[in-house]
């Protein structure tokens, strides 16, 4: 995963509530086993309508419950393909805003009314650092967790840091793991 | 000190802070493959295959193709071989295409008793609340999660909050399971959820069936939240009984498993079960609900609006006037033996109308079995539906059975976004019941006074 520390230039605006995973990359593109080249399909059924716009700019903002739905990652890599580095909403989906955190796609949750004054903006700057959307000459604080904030300032990999607990994970799977069903004995 | 149940189930399953050990990791051909490869690539192995299991499901043709070779479609072919070929390399145990365990992943899992109450379950997919009406803590994640179970058996997890949905009263007849989770979702908001394990409670939960408890919880992510779940007891205990994993005797341990008297949960809501009538969804999410009686409501949002003009509705439309297309009864929600069965129960002696054409899939190989064992499938067939194989079907699209563009589907599935159902197609989510009814009628009725 690249760090991610700031983010700034073009806003685009996507202005609907509850937008689902399924239209930010339907299903007929999860067929696909590759990992990249997702950006093309974003939004595949929704680009047919009318006045439909959505410019390729690094920052991405939104209405409330963003990505509900379906658990696929493929909705983040198609974001982060087309171009969008930091996605600003009132509010995010749980697995959705998960997913983002994993592949350094920064999800930024901020007030309703200050998400709808950055609608209004052309440019802004999101500094994960300083936790701060800024623009037009104005910086709006935002919160995130320090380990998410950490391992995106820092880019780290996820597995990586897990397994250097390999010793835990052992210690754990001797004396505490349940007996439980084995899958490879039915 | 007290605990809840979700505090149980997450303390013991603790490795180090913020660091998660899962028990069981569902596979299936969709969410996996780019997991698989990153794990090549990087020279990992699987940590646990023996707490790993794989099925396919979402691509699988369900005309009951004998092998993934069989499969028309090319990349749904290549998709589920990758799968097969994945789990040979990776000895991941799999019921793929032509197997008689092969089904939809959060059917088989507690119907081959590796869903356990107390255990903590991950799939690549949203719907594994489901395995949550076993008083496990189960969730869906993504692929980059997929690849981090894969290789290390736990999770980094920040613990979610905890939420108690008390249900008082009891279900009125010919009101279901499928009616209290879409009317909850209804209240709540599809973001009601949002950073919340909920446990569902009260005397109409401890009413419900097995079956019936794993429909509330599979569409708990539809009001936001991250799992379900609810207290194992005896039903639980008595439906796992001789299931091919289940452990015997009943664990002493898992009649713990409930919260404790007085322990607190971050937000509590209250919902009247007896005021609760058949639901039919009028809308593109599923809190865009009402009941069968109603009419569809004026829009309040921009949302709404949008909905019923892709809808193709119009305010103050009775919801029993909405004729229809298609009737699919199927998915993780709802395509379990004990939902046939119910369907059967309607539709038997009588015809699907002329207008509209009608399936019914299973939910998994051994669903299919028992089914037709004990004759549904001819009811269905006598009546005009189409009995299929086992696959998730129409609930999403990713195979051959699609609804056309502007077709109108009364269906038993969990989600009634713009397109899911096939692009352009309109979905309203009800129970199996009311699908069953609908089938016959050609349009929505309410099934509470048409069963008389």
């Amino acid at each position: 995963m690249k760090p991610v520390g700031v983010v700034q230039g073009g806003v685009s605006v996507l202005d609907r509530d509850d937008v689902d995973t399924d239209q930010i990359m339907p299903k007929q593109f999860l067929k696909r086993v590759e990992r990249s080249g997702f950006g093309e399909f974003l939004f595949h059924d929704w680009a047919k309508e009318p006045g439909w716009r959505l410019e390729r700019n690094p920052i991405l903002v939104t209405g409330r419950n963003f990505g509900c739905g379906s658990s696929r990652e493929h909705a983040p890599w198609g974001l982060q393909d087309y171009g969008f580095e930091a996605i600003v909403a009132p509010s995010f989906a749980d697995i959705f805003h998960s997913n983002c955190t994993k592949i350094g796609l920064l999800p930024v949750v901020l007030p309703a009314d200050e998400v709808r004054a950055l609608m209004e903006a052309r440019e802004a700057r999101v500094d994960l650092e300083r936790r701060t959307v800024e623009h037009g000459g104005r910086a709006v604080a935002f919160e995130i967790d320090d380990q998410t904030r950490h391992r995106l300032l820092n880019g780290l990999d996820d597995i990586g840091i897990t397994l250097g607990q390999a010793d835990s994970i052992e210690a754990y799977e001797r004396d505490r793991e349940r007996v439980g069903p084995v899958t490879t004995a039915l | 000190m007290t605990k809840t149940l979700l505090d149980k189930i997450w303390d013991a399953h603790e490795v180090a802070p913020g660091l998660l050990y899962i028990d069981l990791h569902l596979v299936h051909e969709v969410t996996s493959p780019q997991a698989f490869d990153a794990l090549r690539l990087a020279g990992r192995t699987v940590r646990r295959p023996d707490r790993t299991l794989a099925t396919a499901d979402h691509n699988v043709p369900t005309d009951a193709p004998a092998a993934a070779a069989q499969i028309a479609d090319h990349l749904s072919r290549k998709q589920v071989e990758a799968l097969e070929r994945n789990c040979r390399e990776f000895a991941v145990p799999i019921y793929s295409v032509g197997s008689q365990r092969q089904g939809i992943v959060h059917v088989i899992g507690p119907e081959l008793g590796v869903t356990q109450p107390g255990m903590t379950i991950v799939c690549g997919d949203s719907h594994t609340a489901t395995h949550g009406a076993l008083g496990a803590l189960a969730f869906g994640i993504g692929t980059s999660e997929v690849e981090h179970v894969l290789a290390t058996q736990t999770l980094q997890q920040s613990k979610p909050r905890a939420m108690l949905i008390r249900y008082e009263g009891e279900l009125g007849f010919g009101v279901t399971a499928k009616d209290l989770i879409l009317g909850t979702i209804g209240q709540m908001g599809v973001e009601g959820g949002v950073g919340h394990v909920i446990e569902y409670a009260g005397p109409v939960i401890e009413a419900l069936s097995m079956e019936g408890r794993m429909t509330v919880c599979n569409m708990t992510i539809e009001g936001g939240g991250r799992a379900g779940m609810v207290a194992p007891d005896d039903t639980t205990f008595e439906w796992l009984e001789g299931r091919p994993a289940a452990p015997d005797p009943t664990p002493e341990e898992w009649r713990g498993l409930r919260t404790d008297p007085g322990a607190s949960f971050d937000r509590e809501m209250v919902v009247d079960a007896a005021a609760l009538s058949p639901q039919v969804t009028w809308g593109t999410t599923p809190g865009m609900v009402a009941s069968v009686t109603a009419t569809v409501p004026d829009p309040r949002t921009e949302g709404e609006e949008r909905a019923l003009v892709y809808m193709d509705l119009e305010a103050g439309t009775p919801i029993q006037e909405i004729a229809l297309d298609r009737v699919f009864i199927g998915s993780c929600t709802n395509a379990r033996v004990g939902d046939l069965r119910a369907a059967a129960a309607i539709v038997e002696g009588r015809r699907v109308a002329e207008s509209l054409e009608a399936m019914v899939v299973p939910g998994s190989q051994q669903v299919k079995a028992e089914a037709e064992a004990e004759g549904l499938d001819e009811v269905f067939r006598r009546a005009g539906f189409d009995w299929r194989s086992a696959g998730c079907s129409m609930c999403l699209g990713m195979n051959p059975d699609v609804l056309a563009p502007g077709e109108r589907c009364a269906s038993t599935s969990n989600r009634n976004f713009e397109g899911r159902q096939g692009r352009g197609g309109r979905s309203h989510l009800v129970s199996p019941q009311m699908a069953a009814a609908a089938a016959i009628e050609g349009r929505f009725v309410d099934v509470r006074e048409w069963s008389l």
